[in-house]
């Protein structure tokens, strides 16, 4: 009885296991053939390949609308970036260190924008710049970027905000240090992990954005992902499969880089500084 | 004499704060609102209307059983897709969890990295997999298995397995997230009381992760039920889902008093659901697993 007990156990553990890989490959199936498919020779998209070639990477450094394109979300992505992660730590460090009347409905309004569907985001920024006859403008689209990344920024600082100490800050300021001052050289640096993270994934938002960018683009303004939109309603080429292997390097490329940078970092930063508390 | 500011001010968090809540009121409440006002205006031909206030478009939407079927349609799929994430997402969540792997966080890091990806490289490429000339016909083909191409592609099927990639690290991540805070010395006294271990997964385990679930489900069904690019590049027409509707009524039609509509529709029903989560759950789970 009990022998064959554990033998269930450990068919459920195997099955467990059979269905993560299962995942797994789901997850990475795609993206392995749209990078495999971008070598193909044949100039239709799809397989069996013909051959091997870079004939796709070299037309694509020539396509001028990819290339200004991809300037235009770089920008885009960057500015996102800086401005999401200035106002959301500050805003994490509020809400985390003050008590203050509507603190928890600000904390609760901060991350609406990660629920509320991009569609209906996206009309209601057009309808109110209709109502009162405003232009769609760039800045509108970096502000509506910034809007949808600051809700996972806020989270990731505040996060790491809990974990670190108060009396760091007490210590500094009881000791003469002025608020910004404390904040600079106390807060700040223990927060670094959070700020890079933040930044980063405010990059990677932004960059990747579709759906909300559709409605907010000035006219004639296409960012990456609008681009190949309009490149896929014509057909699947070898090229876009190019493009998407592009996309994939410098969007996984990014991070990773950042989150190597950011381990030697807290690596050097950890001797002689004081230990956090564990989270 | 110069004011001193206490130590923790509420005045500062204010000034602090200020740049995302005029960012939030500006671009967030401020157009639902106006979104909702616009509701009530008359349309005239595309791209004019007047403020002249009336229910039309409440009554059209109300009273056409085209709008409706389209709302089905979208929460069906977003069910679908929900419930396929729920089932599909425990297995990996508990396995990496559960693990005796030396090198968890490379699991884990694994399931983050397709969040890297542009979401709309990652849904064409299931054109690559699903495709005629996709791995799976030009396989089956070759095999000898099947003598024409398999249609796969833009359909409802095709809709819900890229709705499913893009969810899954969504599910995956939060159930992990409420697994992990599971205090393990309660599984292994279940276990010392004589518990089998699937009963101790039934007991205790189980039970403990479902607020991660629950708040997975939520996520899925809601981003789901919002997609727009999933259903434009996967499936058919017919496949067309409410965010489509509310894109071309407002981008083709240029009828925004309609597509405003539309959108309060898709954000009152949709929130229904998420006030419900929360007034069994509350939100701490969703800012969770939201967090990574």
């Amino acid at each position: 009885m009990k022998a064959r007990r554990k033998e269930e156990g450990r068919w459920a553990w195997r099955l467990t296991g059979f269905v993560t890989i299962c995942v797994y490959i789901f997850m990475f199936a795609p993206i392995v053939a749209t990078v495999i498919l971008s070598f193909n020779a044949s100039m239709f998209g799809g397989f069996p390949m013909t051959g091997f070639s870079l004939q796709w990477y070299a037309k694509l450094m020539t396509n001028e609308q990819v290339l200004a394109a991809f300037r235009t979300s770089l920008w885009i992505a960057l500015l996102t970036a800086a401005v999401t992660t200035a106002i959301g730590v500050v805003t994490a460090f509020a809400l985390v260190r003050f008590e203050f009347p509507g603190k928890q409905a600000l904390s609760t309004l901060v991350i609406l924008p990660a629920l509320v569907p991009e569609t209906i985001l996206g009309v209601g920024l057009l309808v109110l710049i209709k109502a009162v006859d405003q232009p769609r403008t760039m800045v509108l689209l970096v502000l509506g970027h910034i809007l949808l990344a600051v809700p996972y920024v806020v989270l990731i600082a505040q996060a790491r905000m809990v974990g670190i100490r108060r009396v760091y800050e007490e210590a500094a300021l009881s000791l003469g240090a002025s608020r910004l001052s404390s904040f600079r050289e106390i807060t700040l640096p223990l927060l670094i992990p959070a700020v890079v993270g933040g930044a980063l994934l405010a990059f990677t938002i932004s960059f990747d954005n579709t759906s909300a960018s559709l409605f907010w683009r000035p006219a004639g303004v296409e960012t990456m992902p609008t681009q190949i939109l309009s490149m896929l309603k014509i057909s699947i080429s070898p090229e876009i499969n190019a493009l998407g292997t592009v996309m994939i390097l410098v969007t996984v490329g990014i991070p990773l880089l950042g989150g190597l940078i950011l381990q030697s970092l807290t690596r050097l930063k950890r001797r002689g500084e004081p230990k956090e508390e564990a989270r | 004499m110069k004011r001193r500011w206490t130590l923790y001010d509420p005045r500062l968090a204010w000034m602090l704060v200020a740049p995302v809540l005029l960012l939030l009121i500006f671009f967030l409440v401020l157009p639902i609102a106006v979104m909702g006002a616009y509701t009530f205006f008359t349309f005239v031909t595309a791209g004019v209307e007047t403020s002249v206030l009336t229910t039309a478009n409440w009554h059209e939407f109300l009273t056409d059983s085209y709008y409706h079927g389209f709302l089905l349609k979208t929460l069906r799929v977003g069910a679908m897709t929900a419930l396929l994430c729920g089932v599909l997402g425990y297995f990996p969540a508990y396995f990496i969890w559960a693990t005796t792997f030396k090198h968890k966080w490379l699991l884990l890091l694994l399931l983050i990295v397709p969040f890297w990806i542009s979401f709309t490289i990652r849904t064409f490429s299931w054109i690559n997999i699903l495709g005629e000339q996709g791995v799976v016909n030009v396989a089956l083909l070759r095999m000898g298995i099947i003598s024409d191409p398999l249609p796969m592609l833009y359909n409802e099927g095709a809709v819900i397995l890229g709705l499913l990639h893009f969810l899954l690290p969504y599910m995956i991540l939060n159930v992990y997230v409420s697994l992990e805070g599971i205090d393990r010395t309660l599984i292994s006294a279940a276990r010392s009381m004589g518990c089998t271990s699937a009963q101790a997964f039934r007991e205790v385990t189980l039970p403990l992760s479902l607020p991660g679930l629950a708040a997975g489900l939520l996520l899925c069904f809601v981003l789901a039920a919002g997609s727009y690019v999933t259903p434009q590049l996967l499936g058919s027409g017919r496949d067309a889902l409410f965010g489509n509707l509310i894109y071309d009524t407002i981008m083709g039609e240029l009828n925004w008093p309609m597509g405003a509509t539309l959108s309060i529709v898709l954000f009152l029903v949709l929130g229904f659901f998420a006030a419900i989560y929360t007034r069994y759950m509350g939100m701490s789970q969703i800012v969770k697993g939201l967090g990574g």
